[in-house]
């Protein structure tokens, strides 16, 4: 692996592969725990460590798995990683762990863990395995707390409630209130809103990805030398 | 010598899409003189704050995907959708309300689908959900009927206005009533006849005000099936299938009764969905008898949800469940094309 392939994992982790947003995979949790910031963030922590633990544990396996029981090793190894995370949940931040629920397990099945799995860490060696399982969790990450800051600003006018769940008593005080008298928009909490504000995002990113595509081909065609056609002899037909 | 090149069809309909716009305005009319007689003027300004909004997020939408703003502008389209919405909202809604629900008619449920004639969703209808379990609480706040308060407890012109922009003294609050379908729903004890002679919202047939309303939009549909606006078969089959369900679960009156067929037919947005909404050419079946199936099960869903569901009224919900069943239903009632066998035949041989 050579130096440039890293910034290659960021970058595609980041934004040109980004998991939630480009290839919409793991909508299950984003769907549904990103009603508030907290709660992305619990999900988006849980989601870092076992992208990253699976990636290094299946990189580290990969020669001596075969082809055809690859799939279920990775599934244990997910599972177990999984656990982990669950049960220091559940000693660190026992209400958060209660928020989050039935999807905290759920991870195990979320398909951009084992898709990075099959896909990344079961070819390449133990370094990069591992980095692009980190930058696949930040990727993943990103998303998951824009859309819960999104959705917890127009649902209910205020941001960073409940951040003591996670942070510890200090963040009790963290919530901001940006309209005074604000009358909670139930359906940016309730599901649709995740269908719709992921749709934003989604939109907002093809955007951009235009916006630079177009500025580029400009600087090309700056670039070109302008040449003019004269004609020297004979017809045109 | 070059001839104009034209291809069929050459018979084209005398109906534009704006002259089917302004008749479907102009039809609502007998039922908004009846909501405002009613309920006070609170309908008008509904109408007056979703017109504006409406042409307002129109411009803004049609500015933003670079389309020719007078032509569509033109169409009233958005100012129908506009109608709609502001005749099913409570009246004298507040703006914000009304703001909101017209930004996601037209922004969300029309052009991010594409624009008018492709929306697989009834932008007025859409909203109108949107609404309803967003702010519950704004949304079932519906003023006395005239009949149930006296004529200068009813909202004027200017108290209506004052109201929507929040500023209303609270003289106006004290005299929301629940609608009569929500009495029925919540009603476990009485015998309807009881409920009939200890509530004030109840008129002969069914809510005080609601039944004239509904005639009112009667009057309106049936003068676009004069001019041929939309053909029978969705409003008729919508009607029969809740007066049939009506009738079946009827038993004379109990308090687990729920509610004569002609009190169904007459109660909530029952008319106006049957004439304006399931009439929709875009988001409604395609073929004649695709029509049928898809105006009898809203028919059904509709008493359905009023009945066993959590909601008073049903249209809304009734449509856009229907709405996305309309592309099922014109894949099974497609009709023969002319020169071919019927289906079944042509599988055979």
């Amino acid at each position: 692996m050579s130096e440039t392939s890293y910034r290659d994992i960021s970058l595609n982790g980041l934004w040109k592969n980004n998991p939630a947003i480009v290839q919409l995979l793991g909508l299950c949790p984003l769907l549904a725990v990103t009603g508030s910031v907290i709660n992305a963030i619990g999900m988006a922590l849980a989601t870092i460590f076992v992208l990253t633990v699976s990636n290094t544990c299946v990189s580290l396996i990969r020669n001596i798995t075969s082809d055809a029981v690859r799939l279920p090793a990775f599934v244990m190894i997910i599972a177990a990683a999984v656990t982990c995370i669950e049960l220091l949940m559940q000693a660190f931040a026992y209400e958060l762990f209660q928020i989050l629920g039935i999807f905290l397990p759920l991870i195990t099945t979320n398909c951009v863990i084992l898709g990075r799995a099959d896909a990344f860490a079961s070819k390449n060696p133990l370094l990069p395995s591992m980095y692009d399982g980190f930058i696949m969790g930040c990727g993943f990450a990103v998303v998951l707390i824009l859309l819960g800051a999104m959705r917890e600003v127009v649902g209910t006018g205020a941001i960073f409630a409940n951040m003591d769940l996670l942070f510890g008593e200090s963040a009790a005080n963290w919530k901001i209130v940006l309209f005074d008298d604000y009358t909670e928009f139930l359906v940016a909490i309730l599901p649709p809103g995740a269908f719709i504000f992921t749709g934003l995002i989604i939109a907002l990113k093809n955007l951009i990805d235009t916006e630079i595509k177009r500025r580029e081909a400009a600087k090309a065609d700056t670039s070109a030398p302008s040449s003019r056609r004269v004609r020297v002899t004979g017809h045109i037909s | 010598m070059a001839f104009l090149k034209l291809s069929s069809p050459h018979a084209h309909g005398p109906m534009s899409t704006p002259r089917v716009m302004r008749l479907v305005l102009l039809a609502t009319l007998p039922g908004i003189v009846s909501l405002t007689w009613f309920f006070g003027f609170g309908t008008l300004v509904n109408i007056l704050w979703a017109s504006l909004f409406a042409l307002a997020f129109e411009a803004l939408a049609l500015k933003l995907r670079r389309r020719p703003l007078a032509f569509y502008l033109s169409d009233c389209s958005a100012l129908v959708t506009a109608f709609l919405l502001a005749i099913a909202l409570p009246p004298a809604a507040p703006v914000w309300l009304i703001a909101v629900g017209i930004g996601f008619a037209i922004l969300i449920c029309k052009h991010m689908y594409g624009g008018m004639g492709y929306n697989p969703f009834n932008p007025a209808m859409a909203a109108y959900v949107l609404l309803l379990i967003s702010f519950p609480v704004d949304m079932t706040n519906w003023l006395a009927p005239r009949g149930a308060i006296s004529v200068a407890e009813l909202p004027g012109p200017i108290d209506a206005l004052l109201r929507s922009l929040g500023a209303a003294s609270t003289q106006f609050d004290a005299v929301t009533m629940a609608t009569p379908l929500d009495l029925l729903k919540q009603n476990d004890a009485l015998l309807l006849d009881d409920l009939w002679a200890q509530s004030p919202q109840f008129g002969q047939f069914a809510g005080l005000g609601w039944e004239w309303a509904n005639v009112g939009f009667l009057l309106g549909g049936l003068y676009l099936l004069y001019r041929r606006v939309f053909t029978w078969h969705a409003p008729v089959s919508m009607l029969a299938s809740l007066t049939v369900i009506a009738a079946l679960f009827y038993d004379g009156g109990s308090s687990a009764s729920g509610g004569s067929p002609l009190f169904h037919l007459l109660s909530g947005a029952t008319m106006f969905g049957a004439f304006f909404i399931v009439t929709d050419p875009v988001t409604s079946a395609v073929s004649n008898r695709g029509r049928v199936f898809y105006g009898a099960v809203i028919g059904i869903l509709v008493y359905t949800i009023r009945s066993w569901g959590n909601y008073p009224d049903a249209v809304a919900f009734a449509v856009l469940l229907m709405n996305f069943a309309a592309p099922f239903i014109d894949h099974y009632t497609q009709p023969r094309t002319y020169g071919h066998k019927p289906r079944q035949n042509r599988e055979k041989s």
